[in-house]
């Protein structure tokens, strides 16, 4: 468990995010970053809600872009 | 029309035409072949891109890669036509799902172009147009008639009307004068108000309401989640299928087209996106078309909720009741000299029940002489008018001057009056039941809601009396704040099977409201504390609203329970058919392509006006 502290907790926009079950796969990959308590992808608002240790906080940014990718081609995180 | 839905669009309709040619070309074998690659080109080209970009990066299993394997193979088979249809369909399904997706998004954006993107401040003696969010607490804004209050706070000068349905669904104006508290996205409908800036705009109320709305359906539901998982075994299973349905009965019975054309019939309908989108998009129509009637949900596991509630408690005052004490009857010879004489002798109390009295005289006061006046604490008045003493007050207040109370069967607060030689007449008050209370219950009750009960901290029988009124099933009064937690938990543990909400103004009950596992709040326009503490808030303090509260979440429910079951169905049907060589590919892209559409248009019903 990480300690609550540490945690930081950012919401990001997507955009080129097409279909809804590309959202829950990339949704479920970015869960698995190591780091990551918490990802929630909202797609109706196209919103990422990314939780996770604060220290490894940009690794796992670059990280989530590259398995949005991976899902979705075009598939872009702003910020 | 977004450019990119453009776009889309005019790459259907130009495939759609090349395929139209190509189906009446009088052309075979290969020159057939030439003639539909064309249409597929053109409106495929995207997908195909797609599956190769994510090929090229490790991933197969996504829709773009198993509809080109479907397209491509149908193809090879010489089933040209169906090659095409796969692709031609599904970019159709998508281009629908983007505008639907798109529709609903904007509907409810729409709602909430209630914030104002210029505020007119005060700024060295000059005003100045700026962005709300540079505006701080204790400065001065103006706000012209026509335009949108940009910030929450209190008039400083001028008087005018509001339009509060952006926020409230309510269409009738709101007066305000100086000293009152305006909120942020009302529309100022007469005269020119100045406001001193109460909440910095984040934290104002329509930017609160924005962000809650937005929010809502990140909270997700269980069936939601049944789907995510649904979802995540689906596509595997069905190319798990698609692989043994195209390799062992060949190998058993020959006939290898006829096996892999059905594998590929597989590949087709491998997609669940028509469940995963509809179901956000019910919750999101619904939330949103909810907010336009001054309805604010939470969450979608929040209107869900909603929808399964069969039975809700009530807080009593300001709920149930209006909150402000009536005069219910005046008794004695003459009632209304009664009436006069209380009014007279209260005319300079702040007391709450002084001014329910004035307010019942209603006319301005005669001209009396009014002398004397002393007030007791706890006890009531005694004054002298024309030169008459006169005592106004409770039953200790006319013991103490010997006089005995007027007899009376009438059930609230009693106020006797009397002169020094007898007491004249009685003037019962009581919290008066809303108007239209009854008929909210009432519907409530067709709605199927069972059991209704209502609780309060005030005697006995005056809850008993708004219970009775009502036709509740049942009261508890006499509880203390902190007692009507432990109260609504014993309720609603009493009836295990069901959830019980919990209906309050927040004034007093936001403990409860905060407790319950379904906190409504009426009235909650302007009240933080009920906005922050409840899951359902009803921005009017109007209980008909609760009733249509509950219609709109049992129609979402109802509409995400459909979309399920049928596509689901269609799925399994068409996979079934599929196998056994009664379906061609035809039926597969109507499985995939039609049940998403349907149930897109399904979930749109949401976004109706009408209930």
């Amino acid at each position: 468990m990480i300690p609550k502290e540490v945690i930081m907790k950012k919401v990001y926009r997507m955009e080129n995010l097409c279909c809804a079950n590309c959202a829950r796969k990339i949704e479920e990959g970015i869960k698995k970053i190591p780091g990551v308590t918490d990802a929630k992808i909202t797609f109706m608002t196209m919103k990422l809600t990314l939780e996770g240790e604060d220290s490894l906080f940009d690794g796992i940014l670059a990280e989530a872009k590259k398995v949005a990718r991976k899902v979705e081609p075009d598939c872009e995180i702003l910020g | 029309m977004t450019r990119r839905q453009k776009r889309d669009l005019t790459r259907v309709l130009a495939a759609g035409a090349l395929f139209a040619v190509a189906l009446f070309l009088p052309l075979s074998g290969w020159m057939q072949g030439v003639c539909f690659a064309l249409p597929y080109l053109v409106v495929g080209y995207p997908v195909l891109r797609k599956s190769v970009l994510s090929l090229l990066r490790g991933e197969w299993m996504n829709e773009a890669f198993l509809m080109t394997v479907a397209s491509l193979g149908a193809f090879f088979l010489g089933e040209y036509a169906e090659g095409v249809a796969v692709m031609l369909f599904s970019a159709v399904g998508e281009l629908f799902e983007s505008y639907a997706v798109g529709k609903s998004r904007n509907s409810v954006t729409e709602l909430m172009s209630l914030c104002p993107d210029r505020a007119t401040v005060l700024r060295e003696g000059e005003w100045v147009s700026l962005s709300p969010e540079e505006v701080g607490v204790g400065e001065t804004v103006r706000v012209l008639s026509g335009e949108k209050i940009p910030l929450d706070g209190t008039v400083l000068k001028g008087r005018s009307s509001l339009d509060t349905r952006s926020l409230t669904g309510e269409s009738l104006p709101r007066d305000v004068e100086e000293g009152d508290a305006v909120f942020s996205g009302c529309v100022n409908l007469s005269g020119v108000l100045e406001l001193r800036v109460e909440k910095p705009f984040e934290e104002s109320t329509a930017s609160r309401i924005l962000a809650l709305v937005e929010d809502a359906t990140s909270h997700r539901t269980k069936t939601e989640t049944f789907v995510a998982s649904f979802a995540r075994w689906y596509t595997p299973l069905v190319i798990a299928l698609a692989l043994l349905v195209g390799t062992v009965p060949p190998l058993i019975f020959g006939e290898w087209s006829v096996w892999i054309y059905r594998a590929l019939e597989f590949l087709v309908v491998s997609c669940p996106c028509a469940l995963v989108i509809s179901v956000p998009l019910t919750y999101f129509g619904a939330i949103g078309g909810a907010s336009r009637r001054g309805i604010l949900v939470k969450g979608s596991d929040r209107l869900d909720a909603l929808a399964k509630v069969r039975s809700l408690v009530f807080d009593k005052t300001g709920t149930l009741t209006k909150g402000v004490f009536e005069v219910v009857s005046a008794e004695g010879e003459n009632p209304k000299e009664i009436l006069l004489i209380a009014a007279l002798c209260e005319q300079y109390s702040n007391h709450p029940i002084a001014l329910s009295l004035r307010n019942a005289w209603g006319e301005d006061l005669p001209n009396r002489t009014v002398s004397d006046l002393t007030e007791r604490a706890g006890l009531g008045v005694s004054a002298s008018v024309d030169g008459v003493t006169y005592f106004v007050g409770n039953e200790a207040w006319m013991r103490r001057q010997g006089l005995t109370p007027y007899p009376t069967d009438a059930v609230g607060t009693r106020v006797f009056v009397g002169n020094e030689q007898t007491c004249l007449g009685v003037i019962t008050l009581a919290d008066r039941v809303k108007e239209n209370a009854a008929d909210a219950i009432a519907s409530l009750r067709r709605l199927g809601i069972r059991r209704m009960t209502v609780l309060s901290g005030d005697r006995k029988e005056s809850v008993e009396r708004v219970a009775e009124a009502l036709e509740l099933d049942g009261f508890s009064a006499e509880l203390l704040p902190e007692h009507k937690v432990e109260e609504f938990r014993a309720l609603a543990s009493a009836s295990s099977e069901e959830i019980v909400a919990f209906v309050g103004d927040g004034m007093n009950d936001a403990p409860v409201l905060a407790a319950a596992p379904l906190g409504i709040a009426m009235g909650g326009i302007g009240s933080d504390a009920a906005i922050e503490a409840a899951d359902v808030v009803l921005m009017r303090d109007d209980l008909s609203a609760l009733p249509v509260a509950l219609s709109l979440a049992r129609k979402a429910r109802g509409i995400v329970l459909q979309n399920l079951v049928f596509a689901i169905g269609v799925k399994i049907l068409v996979l079934v058919l599929c196998t056994l060589g009664f379906a061609d590919m035809w039926y597969a892209v109507f499985a995939d392509v039609g049940v998403s559409v349907l149930a897109i248009l399904n979930a749109m019903r949401t976004l109706s006006k009408k209930n």
